[in-house]
């Protein structure tokens, strides 16, 4: 820490600079300056509390233990049990304001799934999603797994319209509605296309979603009916309680927001990652660090807020 | 000008000046320079077009390295200027924190008409021609935009003309006259939503969590009783009555359902302070990645994945 | 005609649907309906994508304020549209080079992948990222520990926000069997073993009852429309 503030002085000077008009504000109106105090300083706040931990991690390359909790080890497990060429869903739906908690699931489970040699089915039900798909494919498969042959270990079928509507058609029919994938390439010239039908031929559905439609209507229209089908899910912080309930029967794994991301990073870094892992499969354990910061920098403001309601003494006279 | 507004301005004229400053000082001091997007020349099809990949600037100071005046990975100005436009852009949404402003306006209306067209262009070429016009004049389509349509996906179906006449109907509703037309596909899309659902939650959400709370109040786990377990099971099937309980808004809450559903109230403020935490969780990792690509994509101050690791290397052995 | 079609057409989808769901010999009819509401959600794209125009354009031709604002939208739109519908700057597939059309649309480096890239990324991902200072700002505004409840519900809310970081880990790491036997029965009480309870337990038993509400209120709501009984949808007569 004392190395990083002597080498990066004048980032610490700026963000003391940043703050102090608001020492001042405080010092002049007091209790009565807090109580009225400009949401502006408050964002301020925010923009230094997620700022300066991400300047510390990325110049220091420290990062913060991570011990994976029961669901990120059951949703490794599911995929850790697999065979080599076993075929699996990749259900990417989700698009590129919430790359910053998906993506690192995405690229964990996509190299998860790479090491595991599953033969991988990318699909998406949001029209960005697709992106999102040929991104991680771009990240993970091109450059550390150039073995891996589209066609033959992997296929990118990408987006098609109508939400829930799609998965009712793909868990029985998905010819019908991927007739190329996104290449152009007929369905019946990939290699690894041969005799699939349908989604409950998958071993299992990985799903990374960050809304509708996603880990729900996946879990409804495919999961539930075909019980056969088992699926795990990447999720964004906002919808992670919600899918608590169909833990386990219906939902064999979930990952919530970046806490879920950086345990599912540690697990597969522990198994395959090496002496020297590659720092772009530690995006979530990186993320980890202003998150600590933002956490408390809420739990404070709450805590200020009330000791300043408790403490005024016209509350009483309202 | 009223002082306010004075006072405003001169904050303004002030944070773009210090940003300035800040922005051609740190281009100027830096010995690696601010934010330049590299490509990598790709030949294909014989040499007829070149793909340009993503590449790094580590990457193109070992080709010149290895190969002075080398043209494979090389400065993509377009590429560039859209890194730079992408930054302010993200500025300008992050300065309607102070206040609302043109530039935020503008950023907004951009962003507003190229997402419009962006999902249109996507049902266009994701769905409308394969799953429309492939269907019905599949010909056509291999001919000019699909070529490697083939087998049973590429015979001809005429049912596909019903999905064809009711998405004209649907487009009918911006005509000035017989909007009403637009009535039949819109049936289609409520009737077909309402029947998914229907079935849909029926069988995921209400069968589905009925089933999963029913759970056994007693648990044995390698014979032995397992306190935490049992407390648990209980915890959630009586929480899941009592949550129940308070959901019935008619009749009143007095006795003993009064008191069940004051404990579901307790529940269900727990749960709401859990969304909470969780909320905070992921809006924060959000805002960190927008932070990430300002430092690093755009500013060079920071190199998290190292992709200029060994440029650093490099400046710092060779100048 | 003009209302007792459509309720007829949404009450004869809706209820093939239903019916193939418990009649598998149906599946077809089933699988049918739902490709033509997929190739409905595409044409949905399209119409939306119009009226924005249409309502831009007047803003601009009325002159109403704000019109310049609109005239940028329009032009950001237009020119969307044609350098991806025109596939502009897209080199044909590989493996079909006698095709000009072939090539995906999304063709890294193509004009339309610049736009993504460098325009809808950045503006569309700033827009979620604001959420986090509003986060910040109703924290301090309104979060008041009024009452038992709300009580509840911050301490909730501490609870987790710290478990799920490094925070709560550190707090509560002296609760180790290892610095007092004793402490082996109670490992629960720490924060981010107390966090995981909280989600599996009392998070679930909250959502799971929402979840069993909505369930119903959706039956409700769908049974309501497919017997015509609301006709909302249909608009005004």
């Amino acid at each position: 820490m004392g190395a990083f503030l002597r080498q990066e002085w004048w980032i610490v000077a700026v963000f003391i600079a940043s703050l102090l008009p608001l020492v001042h504000v405080l010092f002049t109106g007091r209790v009565s300056a807090l109580r009225s105090l400009d949401r502006r300083w408050i964002f301020l706040l925010m923009f230094w509390a997620v700022l300066l931990p991400i300047y510390y991690v990325s110049s220091t390359g420290n990062v913060l233990p991570e011990v994976p909790g029961a669901l990120a080890q059951a949703t490794f497990d599911e995929i850790e049990k697999l065979s080599p060429g076993d075929p699996v869903l990749m259900a990417f739906d989700y698009d590129p304001p919430t790359t910053g908690e998906m993506a690192p699931m995405a690229t964990a489970f996509v190299r998860h799934a790479a090491e595991k040699r599953l033969r991988m089915y990318f699909m998406t039900l949001w029209p960005p999603g697709a992106q999102m798909i040929d991104d991680t494919i771009a990240r993970v498969l091109k450059p550390d797994f150039p073995q891996l042959v589209y066609g033959r270990d992997y296929v990118n079928l990408g987006y098609k319209s109508g939400q829930e509507a799609v998965i009712k058609v793909v868990v029985t029919n998905l010819r019908e509605l991927y007739t190329t994938d996104v290449l152009g390439t007929g369905v019946q010239n990939i290699p690894m296309m041969d005799g699939i039908t349908s989604i409950q031929q998958m071993k299992l559905i990985i799903n990374v979603a960050s809304g509708t439609p996603g880990t729900k209507e996946w879990v409804q229209y495919a999961v539930t009916p075909y019980p056969n089908l088992r699926i795990v899910a990447g999720v964004t912080g906002v919808s992670a309680p919600l899918y608590y309930p169909y833990i386990p029967r219906q939902l064999n794994g979930l990952l919530g927001a970046i806490k879920g991301a950086a345990e599912y990073e540690q697990l597969v870094l522990n198994r395959y990652g090496g002496p020297n892992p590659n720092p772009k499969y530690m995006e979530g354990l990186r993320r980890m660090a202003p998150q600590l910061v933002g956490h408390l920098l809420i739990i404070g403001l709450i805590i200020v807020a009330n000791v300043l309601y408790f403490t005024d003494p016209a509350r009483g006279r309202r | 000008m009223t002082a306010g507004v004075k006072r405003e301005t001169l904050i303004w004229g002030v944070v773009m000046l210090l940003g300035a400053v800040g922005l051609l000082g740190h281009a100027l001091s830096s010995p690696l320079g601010v934010g330049r997007e590299y490509v990598r020349a790709v030949p294909l099809a014989n040499g007829q077009w070149t793909q340009y990949d993503p590449a790094t600037y580590g990457e193109y100071l070992g080709a010149e390295r290895a190969q002075p005046g080398q043209q494979v990975v090389q400065l993509s100005v377009p590429r560039t200027i859209g890194l730079w436009f992408a930054a302010f852009c993200t500025l300008a949404i992050f300065s309607f924190l102070y206040a609302d402003n043109p530039f935020y306006r503008v950023a907004e209306h951009i962003f507003v008409g190229v997402s419009a067209a962006y999902w249109m262009v996507i049902a266009f070429w994701d769905v409308i021609v394969p799953n429309v016009i492939g269907k019905i004049w599949p010909g056509l389509v291999q001919g000019w935009a699909m070529p490697g349509l083939s087998g049973p996906e590429a015979e001809r179906n005429l049912v596909y003309v019903v999905p064809l006449v009711l998405g004209i109907m649907l487009l009918w509703r911006l005509m000035p006259v017989g909007g009403w037309i637009a009535r039949w596909p819109l049936a289609v899309i409520v009737g077909t939503t309402a029947g998914l659902r229907l079935i849909g939650f029926l069988h995921g959400d209400f069968l589905g969590q009925i089933r999963n709370t029913i759970l056994p109040l007693v648990v044995f786990t390698g014979g032995a009783f397992d306190f935490w377990g049992s407390l648990s099971n209980v915890i959630i099937v009586v929480g899941v009555l009592c949550c129940l309980t308070y959901f019935f808004f008619s009749f009143e809450h007095t006795g003993v359902v009064g008191k069940a559903a004051r404990v579901g109230i307790w529940m269900l403020m727990i749960t709401f302070g859990a969304a909470f935490g969780y909320t905070v969780m992921g809006r924060i990792a959000l805002l960190g990645a927008r932070i990430e690509f300002l430092l690093d994509n755009w500013l060079w101050l920071i190199d998290p994945t190292g992709k200029r690791a060994i440029a650093t290397v490099i400046v710092s052995l060779f100048g | 005609m003009k209302r007792t079609v459509p309720l007829l057409i949404a009450a004869t989808t809706g209820f093939v649907l239903i019916v193939a769901y418990f009649v598998p010999p149906m599946q077809s009819w089933s699988e049918q309906v739902s490709v033509w509401f997929d190739i409905l959600a595409a044409v949905a794209f399209v119409l939306g994508g119009a009226n924005l125009m249409k309502i831009h354009l007047k803003h601009i031709s009325d002159r109403a304020r704000g019109w310049g604002y609109s005239a940028v939208l329009v032009v950001a739109f237009l020119g969307t549209l044609f350098v991806g519908l025109g596939k502009i700057g897209v080199n044909p597939a590989t493996q079909f080079p006698d095709f000009a059309w072939s090539g995906p649309y999304r063709q890294n480096g193509s004009p339309f992948w610049v736009l993504f890239e460098y325009v809808f990324t950045p503006l569309n991902s700033t827009m979620f990222a604001l959420v986090a200072f509003y986060i910040a700002s109703a924290a301090f505004r309104a979060f008041r520990a009024k009452n038992a409840e709300a009580i509840l519900l911050l301490g909730t809310a501490f609870i987790v926000l710290l478990g799920r970081t490094f925070a709560g880990v550190a707090l509560t790491s002296w609760i180790d069997p290892a610095v007092w036997s004793g402490f082996q029965y109670f490992t629960g009480l720490r924060i981010e073993n107390l966090t995981v309870y909280i989600m599996a337990v009392f998070n679930t038993v909250g959502n799971r009852a929402i979840m069993i509400g909505i369930a119903l209120g959706i039956v409700s709501t769908s049974l309501k429309i497919l017997l015509g009984l609301d006709r909302s949808y249909l608009g005004k007569e």
